[in-house]
C-alpha cells in the first residue's frame, strides 16, 4: 500500500468506524476510492472496528463486489442471469470468449478489460444488458456489444 | 410552450433515453424555441423505450423507441396531427396495455418527476402518513391487518400479524429494514419504484416506522442498482427538509429517520436474516429461525423486515382506507401485484393488476408472445427459484394459492418466457450452478448439495444409455429431495423447483422419455 493508500484508508476508517454496521460502507467507500482493496489495509480495518483479520478478510471474501487486486482500466459486468440467456446473452459471451479469449471471468490479455458476469442488472424487460465502466446498456446485439469493445480501444471508451 | 416528457428511469437511459432527452436541448436552443424537457419516471412500458410523450388537447400522446436521429422530425410536427406520425402511439392512456391494469403502486409511474417533492403532493402523496401521524401505532396496525396485506418479497406472510408482533416487542430501539435487495432474474418493480417514486418507499417506512416504534430506518439495495440508491439518497434530503423524516415526522411527536446502504453483490442477501447479518457488517450467512426478526432482528433488536412493494403499499392503505384494499383480488390474495414481463417477450413490462388475472393473460395478452416469434417453450415465475411453467399450465390463476397447487410460485411477480431454442437441460444446470454460486455455506444440503446437483445434471445429460440415465436421474431427485427439506432458508429448499419442473415437463431435453422420467 502506498503511503496515499494508506492516508485515504486512514481517512475513511475515521468517518466510518464509529457507524452501526459500518465495514460495508467502509469497504465499498475504499474500493470506490482506490480501485480495490489492498490486503495491506485489512489489518487497519481490523482494528478500527475492534474485530480479527480474519473477520474482515472473511467479509471481503463473501461479497462478489469486492476485490482485493486493482481493476483492469475497464470494466465489463455482462448478465448471465435466465432473461438475459433467454434473449442471446450467452452469445454475447460467446462473442467475448472467440473475440477476447476471455473465458466467463478475467482480465483480457493486454491488460485493459476486466470480465465480471453478474446475475441481473434489472434490464430484464430489454434483454440482454451489460454493464461498461458502470453504465447500463440494455438490448444489445454482437454489433452494439462490438462498437462497445472498439469504443474503448478508441482510448475515449463508451464511458 | 412545449412539453416533452422522456423518462429518467435507468433501462429507459439503458436503450437511449438519455441521448434523446440531449438531443431535444440541443435542437430547441438551435432553433431558439422555447421547450420544456420533464425527465420522469418510466411508465413500465419498456419495449416501447425510449417513449417520448407529448401534451395534446386530449392528454398525453407518445411516441416509441424514439432515437435522436428521430428528433428533429419531432419537433417539427404539428401537433394536432401527432397521430399521422410513424412513431406515434397515441394517447398513452389509452393503451390497452396500459389501461386494463390497476395501478395502485405505480399510480404515478411516468408522470411525476422522480424527486419533485411537488408532484408527490400533487398526486396524493403524503396524505398517508399525515393521517398515520394523527393515529395511534395500534389503530395504523388495525389498518394493515384489516387490509390484508401480504409481503410481496415472495413469502407472502400476511403483513399486520409482523406489524403487531414487532410493535408488542419490548426493547429500547427498534428498526425498520427495507429489503430492496432485488436479485430474481425477470423482476424489475422495485427498481422502478425505487427509481422513480422515491417518496412513496419513504412514506410508507415512516408509517411503519410510527405503527411499530422504531424510530430508525434502513433501506438495503443491491449494488447493482446505482442509479436507484443515488435517487433514494437525494430523496431522503429533500424529505428531511420538509419535516417528514427527521424529528416530529409530520408534526405527530415522533422521530423517524432512514438510510439507505449498499449492497455488495450476494444474492443470498434478499433473504431477510442475511440481510440483517449483512447490514451489521458481517458476511451475509443466514441466521436460523426462531428467533424471529420481527423480535430479535438487526443488533438484536425487534425488526420490521418488508420488501419495497409491501411497504409501498401502505401509504395508500393509510389514505383511502383499509376496506377500499380489499376490494381488489380475490380468496386471500388481496390489492393488486405488479408483475413484470420480461426475457423473450415480445411487449416486456410492468403490469399492475389485482390478484385473479390468470398467466396466459399475462403473457399472452399483455406480453404478446416471444419477442422471437417463435412458440412459447415455458415461462420461469417467480425468479431463479421458480418453476418452469409449460405452456399447458397457462390457465393457471396468478394467486399465492393456486400457484401453490401446481408447484409454483409467484415470488416476486417476475416472469421470464423462453422460446423453443433454449434447452431446459441446460437451464436446470443453470439453477443448480447459481444456487452453488451464491450460497452463503452456511447449511450443508446448499452448499455442497447445489455443486453435487451440477455434476449430477452433467452426469444425466452424457449418460449414454437408458440404465445409467435412469441411475442419475433418481440421484437427482433424491438430492432435490434432500435440498428441499434439509437447506435453512429457500435458495437451497427451492433451487430444486427449476430443476424438478424442468425434468417433469422437459424429459426429452434431459434425454429422458417421458415414460422414463414418470418412474
Amino acid at each position: 500500500m502506498t503511503p496515499e493508500q494508506q492516508t485515504a484508508v486512514e481517512g475513511l476508517l475515521r468517518s466510518h468506524a464509529a457507524a452501526p454496521g459500518g465495514l460495508l460502507p467502509l469497504l465499498h467507500a475504499v474500493q470506490d476510492q482506490l480501485g480495490y482493496l489492498p490486503p495491506a489495509a485489512v489489518p487497519l480495518i481490523a482494528s478500527a472496528f475492534n474485530r480479527t483479520r480474519a473477520e474482515i478478510e472473511g467479509v471481503i471474501s463473501f461479497y462478489h463486489d469486492f476485490h482485493t487486486e486493482p481493476p483492469a482500466r475497464h470494466t465489463l459486468r455482462l448478465c448471465r442471469a435466465e432473461a438475459c440467456q433467454c434473449m442471446g446473452g450467452e452469445a454475447l459471451a460467446a462473442q467475448l470468449r472467440d473475440s477476447l479469449g476471455l473465458p466467463d471471468e478475467g482480465v483480457s490479455a493486454d491488460g485493459e478489460l476486466g470480465l465480471i458476469p453478474v446475475y441481473c442488472l434489472g434490464a430484464c424487460a430489454c434483454a440482454p444488458a451489460l454493464e461498461l465502466d458502470g453504465r447500463l446498456h440494455a438490448r444489445v446485439t454482437p454489433d452494439k456489444l462490438r462498437q462497445l469493445l472498439q469504443g474503448l480501444k478508441g482510448g475515449e471508451g463508451a464511458c | 410552450m412545449l412539453t416533452v416528457y422522456i423518462p429518467m428511469d435507468s433501462v429507459a437511459c439503458a436503450v437511449g433515453a438519455d441521448d434523446v432527452a440531449q438531443r431535444f436541448a440541443e435542437e430547441a436552443a438551435r432553433r431558439g424555441m422555447a421547450l420544456d424537457i420533464r425527465r420522469t419516471s418510466s411508465r413500465g412500458l419498456f419495449w416501447l423505450e425510449p417513449l417520448v410523450e407529448v401534451d395534446t388537447p386530449h392528454g398525453r400522446a407518445g411516441f416509441r423507441t424514439v432515437t435522436p436521429e428521430d428528433v428533429s422530425g419531432l419537433l417539427a410536427i404539428d401537433m394536432a396531427a401527432v397521430r399521422d406520425h410513424l412513431l406515434s402511439i397515441g394517447l398513452v392512456d389509452e393503451l390497452p396495455y396500459l389501461k386494463s391494469q390497476q395501478r395502485l403502486l405505480f399510480a404515478r409511474a411516468g408522470l411525476t418527476r422522480p424527486l419533485s417533492l411537488d408532484d408527490y403532493l400533487a398526486a396524493g402523496g403524503y396524505q398517508g402518513l399525515e393521517k398515520a401521524a394523527a393515529m395511534s401505532g395500534d389503530d395504523i396496525v388495525a389498518n394493515v391487518l384489516d387490509s390484508g396485506l401480504r409481503g410481496r418479497g415472495g413469502a407472502a406472510f400476511p403483513a399486520g400479524i409482523k406489524w403487531r408482533t414487532v410493535r408488542q416487542a419490548g426493547a429500547d430501539s427498534k428498526y425498520v429494514v427495507c429489503n430492496a435487495d432485488e436479485g430474481d432474474s425477470g423482476s424489475f418493480a422495485d427498481r422502478m419504484l425505487m427509481e422513480g417514486d422515491p417518496f412513496l418507499l419513504l412514506e410508507g417506512m415512516t408509517i411503519a416506522g410510527l405503527a411499530v416504534g422504531a424510530t430508525r430506518g434502513y433501506i438495503y439495495v443491491r449494488s447493482e442498482y446505482a442509479p436507484a440508491i443515488a435517487v433514494l439518497r437525494q430523496a431522503i434530503v429533500i424529505a428531511r427538509e420538509h419535516g417528514y423524516l427527521g424529528d416530529n415526522v409530520a408534526h405527530g411527536g415522533h422521530d423517524f429517520d432512514i438510510e439507505v446502504r449498499e449492497g455488495a453483490g450476494a444474492y443470498i442477501c434478499g433473504e431477510e436474516t442475511s440481510l440483517l447479518e449483512s447490514l451489521e457488517g458481517k458476511r451475509g450467512t443466514v441466521r436460523a429461525k426462531p428467533p424471529l426478526p420481527a423480535l430479535q432482528g438487526l443488533f438484536g433488536q425487534p425488526t420490521l423486515v418488508h420488501n419495497v412493494l409491501s411497504l409501498a403499499s401502505v401509504p395508500l392503505i393509510l389514505a383511502r382506507g383499509a376496506a377500499w384494499y380489499r376490494n381488489f383480488g380475490m380468496g386471500r390474495s388481496l390489492g393488486t401485484m405488479a408483475f413484470q414481463l420480461a426475457g423473450n417477450v415480445r411487449r416486456g413490462g410492468l403490469v399492475e393488476r389485482a390478484f385473479g388475472l390468470t398467466l396466459r393473460e399475462l403473457v399472452l395478452d399483455y406480453g404478446g408472445g416471444t419477442a422471437s416469434g417463435r412458440p412459447l417453450k415455458a415461462v420461469q415465475l417467480g425468479g431463479p427459484l421458480g418453476a418452469w411453467i409449460p405452456p399447458s399450465l397457462l390457465d393457471t390463476p396468478l394467486d399465492y394459492e393456486a400457484l401453490a397447487a401446481i408447484g409454483a410460485m409467484l415470488g416476486h411477480g417476475g416472469a421470464v418466457l423462453a422460446d423453443d431454442t433454449v434447452d431446459m437441460g441446460r437451464m436446470a444446470r443453470f439453477a443448480m450452478r447459481f444456487c452453488a454460486i451464491e450460497s452463503c455455506g452456511k447449511c450443508t444440503p446448499c452448499r455442497i448439495g447445489s455443486t453435487r446437483g451440477v455434476e449430477v445434471i452433467d452426469r444425466l445429460l452424457a449418460a449414454g444409455n437408458a440404465e445409467e440415465k435412469s441411475r442419475q436421474h433418481a440421484l437427482l431427485d433424491d438430492l432435490c429431495l434432500t435440498m428441499q427439506h434439509g437447506s435453512l432458508c429457500a435458495l437451497g429448499g427451492m433451487t430444486p423447483f427449476p430443476v424438478q419442473s424442468a425434468l417433469k415437463y422437459f424429459p426429452a431435453d434431459f434425454g429422458l422419455t417421458s415414460q422414463e422420467n414418470a418412474q
